[in-house]
């Protein structure tokens, strides 16, 4: 119910929602939490294991009970607290896991069957039969316990991610916080302040005690302005600081557009923030712990400071007769507001013996032994002096004490320390470098000494960052002390709650420890306490708590768990913004990318980099058919490819050559100016690494390629020889791949077609097999290359890549004038594979240069990367599997790659295997199935006979070993 | 985790590439013999404390740095330049 006069909510301003499709009205500032309770809404979830009625427990975000799912179909966002969703108009709420309604849920009656369902229930129970784990005993548990259900439509929504730099990083927005905040901004530092509320104050908004003379919001308002007014100040209200990692970067995730409607697409729902900062000051605040009695569940009770943030900052009684029940001198402000606000109290109990308090009925030294009322709180019974006594009540404000959120300060691996004057866990000093703890989760709980402490960390943080800063006034404040009695658990029959979204009660934790699972971890995955969304915010100090009590241990000596990241949960979406369908992975194009796909190549995907792989023409109905075409065009007339996507890496300088020659396995020093090799190049430990063209440009001048696998994989490597093994010598290298436009023109029509495009006409004499230079296309300035992947008499010119598209069109239309055109990546593998030509297929790093038959290339005059290395015996064993060529002789004519190879007589079996094959393809020029292999012994047994078998596939087939070069063995053609 | 290249100043690990002990930089001779080079290819330590590695600019300057972390706590301690230390 509403309370006249209270809360800090805009009651001008009325807002409609529904929840389980019944329309209710709340405020602009309310939470549907707060909405519900002011139309007094008590039953709003089901527990997870149980299905027990569950109400609202907090104000904040460590929320176990009041989970919904808001949204429907895709839009549908399950597990949404209630305390933490604002409301707008049109809000749509609807409970969770229940069936068939939140009133009527029946599957309650696993509460029935609770002394059934207790700690290490399910590892007892579904052990056998084993076959039925994944079939029977998983489905039902599946749907009778759970949270939230996921819509299963893929996600419309958009989010982001962003990153964000400062000085300070303040986390939270309560006394502490702002007054850091304020402290370091005066200073000159850019300051973030973050706080996870949508509206900034913490504490302040949910009490009433005056700051500086005036309500502990107005302070607020003042404070905010100012920050507001700074340049380098950066307010980040509804953002949860979720993680601290290394080098002063932290997580943290914004709600962008939870709390409007959809009104417009391109706002995001959330934006997952990562926060490098110099300094941080964690302000987080704490968190109430309930108290462990019998039935402390039920909807009504709630923690103390709850109960008071709904009356105070929201104007919303959560009862009509309410009760308090504490261990702690903060409690009685929870009886003292609502009784100034004018609601009664029913009576306050004190675990304590001795208090006294004006305004209303003290029951010291009694404690609440158990809560009735089926769907809500009717009454409590406590205990007190020996007897029992039932007080009528709807709602019972309780509190345990309060735990400071250390949780951040443990995110790399700081251990808090236990604090007994406060009985919790306080931070470790310097658990997290960079950051400075102060307030509430400093343990600090007085208003005076948050605001001191806010202040003296940012002088501390300012100082550090060579700022100067003066320690201001602070604003006058209570200071009240916080004195606490130990009460964990109230002792007795049923059941009392400790970690409320799991169901974890006392005796569960006390029945691990009797099983012997008395280590907190243990203790935690056995009951699964702490393994909800929560993460035990509210139950973790309770909880070891009572195993220290039932193990014999002191708090300090059992520990706590390792929280780790993130603090509240984040979605997946939010993470992994942008990097959905093409935003996975950068997309590279060619210069040609727009002619090819104008032509209706499909394209595939080599690297980042897409690359046709056939240009079907009129009446082809199958890859094979243009395939087969383009490869016959290539060997009869002339084809064009683009191939601009190998890498291409420049290289200069007065040790160019030596390097080459350190990096290569054979020599460019000598290689004359002009002219291009083939070279080999290997990793340190002795295994081909690459292969490639590099052109000597000039005396100091090269042009290397690389693979299109592996461009920066050699660039990095060519870096790091030079960088790290030879940084004294005078070169300069850089990768220009994307600089160049490059085509191959292959076939024996090439030279009659580049010679009607050139400005100067070529021929054998100036430009002979493996020769390159200048050249010119209608005055613009390229290079050329003669060089062959396919076999034929061929080319690769380059252009600046701005002319790429403008040369692509020419160099297609002169082909197809000549009876030839484009090809594929389909039609330059089996060109590739006729010749005999390995690409990463062979090079597939277990092979040597001894494997693919280039031993010779290694040099013996020289020392290069990895020769040492492939010179052990085992690198050069004749036994070694090693490059061949297979045709088939049987009556299958199908060879696959990838499948092994056995001696004709032997049993396909893996102690019997000779070898596998790499690369496979029909050959149009020869008729018939070509493939690459490696084989042990392999060039000594050309016209041997042996079995591929494909188990994967069921293929068998006979095949003759032979050359790797199928056509052309001679190699006449590309010298033309 | 944040690495300060030494060109263009701090910034995070994605930006980098890793390669592994800075052992890498002492590379045998030729002749140094089957142990060395076993050891140069193959052998790392895998301290509890300080270890000096490289990384690899490669969102970035392309430059090679040695970088000395502290496996326990994480702490970046020093980023050289890889070139400056192997010379």
């Amino acid at each position: 119910m509403r309370v006249n006069g209270k809360g800090l909510i805009d009651r001008s301003a009325p807002v409609g929602f529904t929840f389980d499709g019944v329309r209710y009205d709340g405020f602009e500032g309310d939470t549907v939490a707060s909405a519900l309770l002011a139309n007094d809404i008590r039953l709003v979830g089901r527990s997870f294991k149980y299905h027990r009625p569950r109400g609202v427990l907090t104000a904040g975000s460590e929320e176990p009970n009041a989970l919904i799912t808001v949204g429907r179909g895709a839009e549908a966002e399950p597990n949404t607290r209630a305390t933490v969703q604002e409301v707008f108009e049109g809000l749509e709420a609807v409970s969770q896991n229940r069936w068939p309604s939140l009133g009527l849920d029946l599957m309650a009656v696993n509460d029935l069957a609770a002394p059934f369902l207790g700690a290490g229930f399910y590892y007892k129970t579904f052990m056998w039969p084993r076959a039925f784990w994944e079939k029977l005993y998983e489905p039902v548990i599946r749907r009778a316990a759970g949270l939230g259900a996921l819509s299963g439509l893929p996600n419309t929504d958009r989010y982001e991610r962003a990153w964000a730099h400062c000085d300070l990083l303040v986390i939270g927005a309560g006394p502490a916080g702002l007054m850091a905040a304020l402290v370091a901004a005066r200073a000159g530092l850019d300051v973030i302040l973050a706080d996870e509320d949508a509206r900034m104050g913490g504490r302040l908004l949910a009490e009433t005690h005056a700051v500086a003379g005036k309500p502990g919001h107005g302070w607020v308002a003042e404070v905010l302005a100012e920050l507001s007014s700074m340049e380098n100040v950066r307010l980040m209200p509804r953002t949860t600081v979720t993680g601290a990692y290394d080098g002063g970067t932290y997580g943290a995730l914004e709600r962008v557009g939870h709390h409007r409607p959809r009104d417009d697409a391109r706002r995001p729902r959330e934006c997952f923030w990562r926060i490098v900062t110099r300094r941080a000051i964690l302000c987080a605040g704490a968190i109430e712990r309930p108290v462990a009695f019998r039935n402390n569940d039920r909807p009504g009770v709630m923690t103390a400071g709850a109960v008071r943030a709904y009356l105070n900052r929201w104007g919303v009684a959560p009862g009509r007769t309410v009760t308090v029940f504490g261990n702690n001198d903060d409690a009685h402000r929870t009886a003292r507001d609502l009784v100034a606000a004018g609601v009664h109290v029913a009576a306050v109990i004190d675990s304590r013996p001795g208090v006294t308090l004006e305004g209303f009925r003290v029951i010291s030294g009694a404690e609440v032994c158990n809560a009735s009322g089926a769907k809500a709180l009717e009454s409590i019974t406590i205990r007190h002096q020996g007897r029992e006594e039932k007080i009528a009540t709807d709602c019972l404000a309780m509190s345990g004490g309060w735990n400071p959120s250390v949780h951040l300060t443990c995110h790399m691996n700081g251990r808090p320390t236990w604090a007994g004057d406060i009985l919790s866990f306080v931070p470790s000093p310097g658990a997290i470098p960079g950051m400075d703890v102060a307030g509430a989760c400093n343990g600090a709980f007085s208003t005076a000494a948050c605001l001191r402490e806010g202040a003296e960390a940012a002088l501390r943080a300012a100082e550090a960052l060579g700022k100067r800063a003066a320690m201001p006034d602070l604003p006058l404040a209570e200071d009240d002390p916080y004195r606490i009695a130990p009460l964990w658990h109230v002792p007795g029959k049923g059941r009392a709650w400790l970690d409320f979204q799991n169901d974890v009660t006392v005796k569960d934790v006390k029945q691990a420890a009797v099983e012997n699972f008395r280590s907190v971890e243990h203790m935690k995955r056995y009951t699964t306490q702490g393994m909800a969304t929560d993460q035990g915010k509210n139950s973790n100090v309770a909880a070891l708590a009572v195993l220290a009590d039932a193990t014999g241990r002191g708090i300090p000596e059992t520990g706590t768990t390792t929280f780790r990241p993130p603090y509240v949960p984040v979605s997946i979406a939010a993470m992994g913004a942008g990097a959905e369908g093409p935003g996975f992975a950068p997309q590279r194009f060619t210069t040609s990318h727009k002619a090819a796909t104008e032509r209706g190549a499909p394209m595939i995907e080599a690297g980042l980099w897409y690359r046709p792989s056939y240009f079907p023409a009129p009446g082809e109905t199958t890859w094979r058919q243009a395939c087969d075409r383009e490869v016959a065009m290539v060997r009869n007339a002339v084809g064009i490819c683009d191939v601009s996507t190998l890498g291409k890496i420049d290289i200069q300088g007065p040790d160019a050559a030596q390097l080459l020659d350190f990096v290569y396995t054979n020599t460019f020093s000598t290689l004359a100016q002009g002219r291009v090799r083939y070279g080999l190049m290997l990793r340190e430990d002795g295994f081909v690494m690459d292969d490639g063209t590099t052109a000597r440009l000039g005396e100091q001048h090269y042009v290397m390629t690389t693979t299109t696998a592996a461009a920066g994989l050699v660039m990095k490597h060519l870096e790091f020889v030079h960088q790290c093994l030879r940084p004294d010598w005078d070169l300069s290298m850089i990768s220009v791949t994307e600089a160049w436009a490059q085509f191959a023109v292959a076939g024996p029509k090439s030279r009659e077609l580049l010679n009607g495009l050139l400005d100067q006409p070529i021929d054998d004499a100036t430009w002979p097999f493996m020769s390159c230079g200048k050249i010119a296309v209608q005055g613009i300035e390229g290079r050329l290359f003669r060089i062959s992947f396919s076999g034929e008499h061929a080319y690769e010119i380059a252009v600046p890549a701005r002319y790429g598209d403008s040369l692509f069109r020419l160099l297609v239309a002169r082909a197809e004038g000549m009876g030839g055109g484009l090809y594929g990546m389909e039609a330059l593998n089996v060109l590739r594979i006729e010749k005999g030509h390995i690409t990463h297929a062979e090079i597939h790093g277990r092979t040597t240069a001894f494997d693919i038959g280039m031993g010779r290339m290694v040099s013996q005059k020289k020392d290069c990367i990895g020769k040492t290395m492939s010179e052990r015996p085992g690198l050069m064993d004749p036994e070694r599997e090693r490059l061949v060529g297979l045709r088939p002789v049987g009556a299958v004519r199908q060879i696959l790659a990838g499948a092994h190879l056995f001696n004709e007589g032997d049993a396909a079996v893996r102690v019997n295997d000779q070898g596998y094959v790499t690369s496979t393809c029909f050959s149009p020029t020869l008729g018939d199935t070509l493939a690459l292999a490696f084989l042990k012994r392999g060039p000594e047994r050309y016209g041997e006979k042996v079995r591929m078998v494909d188990h994967a596939r069921g293929v068998e087939t006979l095949c003759e070993v032979v050359n790797p070069v199928f056509f052309d063995p001679e190699g006449g053609r590309v010298r033309g | 985790m944040r690495i300060t290249c030494p060109i263009c100043g701090a910034r995070d690990s994605r930006e980098f590439s890793y390669r592994g002990a800075a052992l890498a930089l002492q590379r045998p001779a030729p002749d140094a013999g089957d142990d060395a080079w076993a050891d140069y290819v193959h052998l790392r330590e895998n301290p509890a404390g300080d270890t000096r590695e490289l990384w690899y600019h490669e969102g970035g300057c392309g430059a090679w740095i040695v970088v000395t972390r502290n496996t326990v706590t994480h702490e970046v301690r020093s980023a050289e330049l890889a070139a400056e230390v192997a010379r």
